[in-house]
């Protein structure tokens, strides 16, 4: 994990090629001049999927923050509210988990029209309905222990109930949450770039690249560099949120 | 004179069920403190007694219906808003919660937490003046080490010291009141009687008065002048604690008293009131307590008797007088 952020941050200072120029002949195989081959344009694969880590962390950052702040929010008040907006809330989830992921993602893009930008407000809209849940389930859980009564005994008002004794006990699961879905929002992310929604080209963007690749289905080195940067990058963010959750939780222990 | 403390007329709760069904927990509840008194409320599980306290503190759900009257110093409580009751809380009635072990918020510092009760009512204090209350507060529940203590989370104190950080936070706007829900049952007994030495010591140098709600005729024996007994919702027997400790009017009173292991004896078993209280939605016609009452007749069986004065106590028993009368055993040595 630390090592995809190091080279994330660290790739313009000592990549061999620039991501998005010509580096040598179009669909060269791997070799010791081109590590994983170039593509079809001729640019380097190797450079371009260590770039497509600035792309895709960011991206993914984005819409777990957009959607924590989104989803918290609203399961907070649906939670320690009850009744109407509670009511409210909980079916806007529910129409909205009812929906496949990847094709609510689709026509939110669609509509907006194609570009990183509005893939992540997409998938935002397909991801805050997670931490809606999480959290109305958290704080309808919280709200019945006892300390939280003795503060309202105590003449506690309930923004200071919510804000106090309740919302400071929840995150925990949230972060670990977060760290999972943070593999699941790249794989969203790629998806999308894959069928052409979400990075335009030129741009090193490892779904957009696996497209390229499928083009060329023969010269496998092509897709192969970003698939296995995907693959690495889950992996890790879910090893990372297992790893989160044995220190958070001590239950799980 | 001044008006009553806390004044009971008639407290009835009644929990609305999704069916429309009426389930009423507390059934006319009512008695009088006066300042510096302490007042126990005894009952089995569910006999409405820590329902009954939740109402005073307007802390039941929207689903609970309350009816009837509760005046501190002879203002009434029932029907305020939820504002108004906030300035109530914690202000000029203080709560001690049962479980000292969840009753505190594990992610603040007990300090944190008695200062916050104390600015919750008085937003002016600064920091370090919320602190300096805080550790007196601390010092006041003989906390050993308070400026050590103030600094340390819950999970470092015992379960005593947590009831005291409780007794601290209820008492943190020194309250004319204090209602204490089975303050001692999460405790070991050696603890239990130091907690009940604090309550009673600030009872005497505080002259609050105070409410005890508990299970535990022993502990109630040891501190209350005056007792009410709770049973299926209503209370069967009220009256000054040496009064009904000497000669129970009603056979549940003497069920529980003679329940209670005595030093001076030696028994092979302890007696037990046989059956269980009638659920809240089944109980029976006439006299609640009928079906496992030993002097039980036709009359209890369709009449419900109502709390009357028996003597210097009051009861509700049809054959109050008789039962009194029917004195064989010391129930005295029950006492503790």
């Amino acid at each position: 994990m630390l090592t995809w952020v190091v080279i994330g941050l660290s790739i313009p200072l000592w990549a061999p090629y620039d991501p998005t120029m010509l580096a040598g002949p179009r669909l060269q195989p791997p070799g010791s001049e081109h590590w994983l081959g170039t593509d079809a344009l001729g640019r380097d694969v190797f450079t371009r999927t260590l770039y497509g880590v600035r792309h895709s962390l960011p991206i993914a950052a984005a819409v777990i923050f957009g959607a924590i702040v989104i989803g918290c929010t609203l399961g907070a008040i649906a939670g320690f509210v009850g009744g109407i907006a509670d009511e409210f809330v909980m079916r806007s989830v529910d129409v909205t988990q009812s929906f496949p992921p990847i094709l609510l993602a689709m026509a939110v893009t669609a509509s907006l029209g194609p570009g990183l930008g509005n893939a992540a407000i997409a998938m935002v809209i397909v991801w805050w309905p997670i931490y809606a849940r999480l959290m109305r389930a958290q704080v309808l859980g919280l709200r019945e222990r006892e300390h939280v009564e003795a503060a309202v005994a105590s003449g506690a008002g309930p923004g200071r109930v919510l804000g106090k004794h309740i919302l400071p006990l929840t995150w925990s699961p949230i972060i670990v949450n977060s760290t999972m879905d943070f593999g699941q929002v790249i794989l969203l992310a790629a998806s999308l770039s894959f069928i052409g929604l979400g990075a335009v080209p030129p741009t090193p963007e490892w779904g957009q690249m696996i497209s390229d690749g499928a083009l060329h289905f023969y010269r496998w080195w092509i897709a192969a560099g970003p698939g296995l940067a995907i693959l690495s990058i889950v992996l890790g963010f879910n090893f990372l949120g297992d790893g989160l959750r044995d220190i958070l939780d001590p239950r799980s222990k | 004179m001044n008006p009553p403390l806390l004044q009971i007329n008639d407290l009835t709760v009644t929990f609305v069920s999704r069916s429309g069904l009426g389930l009423e927990a507390v059934r006319g509840l009512d008695f009088t403190l006066q300042d510096g008194e302490l007042h126990g409320v005894v009952g089995e599980s569910g006999s409405g007694k820590s329902v009954a306290m939740m109402a005073v503190m307007g802390l039941l759900p929207s689903s609970a219906r309350v009816t009837g009257s509760v005046r501190l110093r002879g203002e009434e409580l029932i029907g305020r808003s939820q504002r108004y009751m906030r300035r109530i809380r914690g202000a000029r009635i203080g709560y001690v919660f049962q479980d000292p072990m969840t009753a505190l918020n594990p992610l603040l510092t007990v300090g944190a937490q008695v200062a916050e009760a104390i600015t919750i009512h008085n937003r002016s204090l600064s920091g370090s003046e919320a602190r300096e209350r805080a550790l007196a507060l601390l010092r006041l529940v003989a906390i050993p080490s308070p400026e050590h203590r103030l600094d340390q989370y819950p999970h470092e104190f015992s379960g005593g010291m947590r009831q005291r950080a409780g007794i601290a936070i209820a008492m943190a706007n020194e309250p004319e009141l204090l209602i204490a829900d089975e303050p001692t049952t999460a405790l070991d007994v050696t603890i239990q009687a130091q907690i009940m030495d604090l309550l009673r010591r600030l009872r005497e140098e505080k002259g609050i008065g105070l409410v005890l709600v508990s299970h535990d005729l022993g502990i109630v024996a040891g501190a209350a002048s005056k007792l009410s007994i709770m049973y299926a919702g209503k209370v069967v027997e009220r009256g000054n604690v040496d009064d009904v400790f000497a000669s129970p009017r009603h056979p549940y009173t003497r069920g529980l008293l003679a329940s209670l292991p005595k030093l001076n004896q030696r028994v092979e078993r302890l007696t037990a009131i046989p059956g269980a209280p009638p659920a809240i939605h089944d109980r029976p016609l006439g006299c609640d307590f009928h079906p496992r009452c030993a002097y039980a007749a036709e009359r209890c069986r369709v009449d419900a008797p109502a709390l009357r004065p028996v003597d210097a106590t009051e009861a509700a028993c049809h054959f109050a007088e008789e039962i009194a009368r029917k004195l064989p055993q010391d129930v005295t040595g029950a006492t503790v």
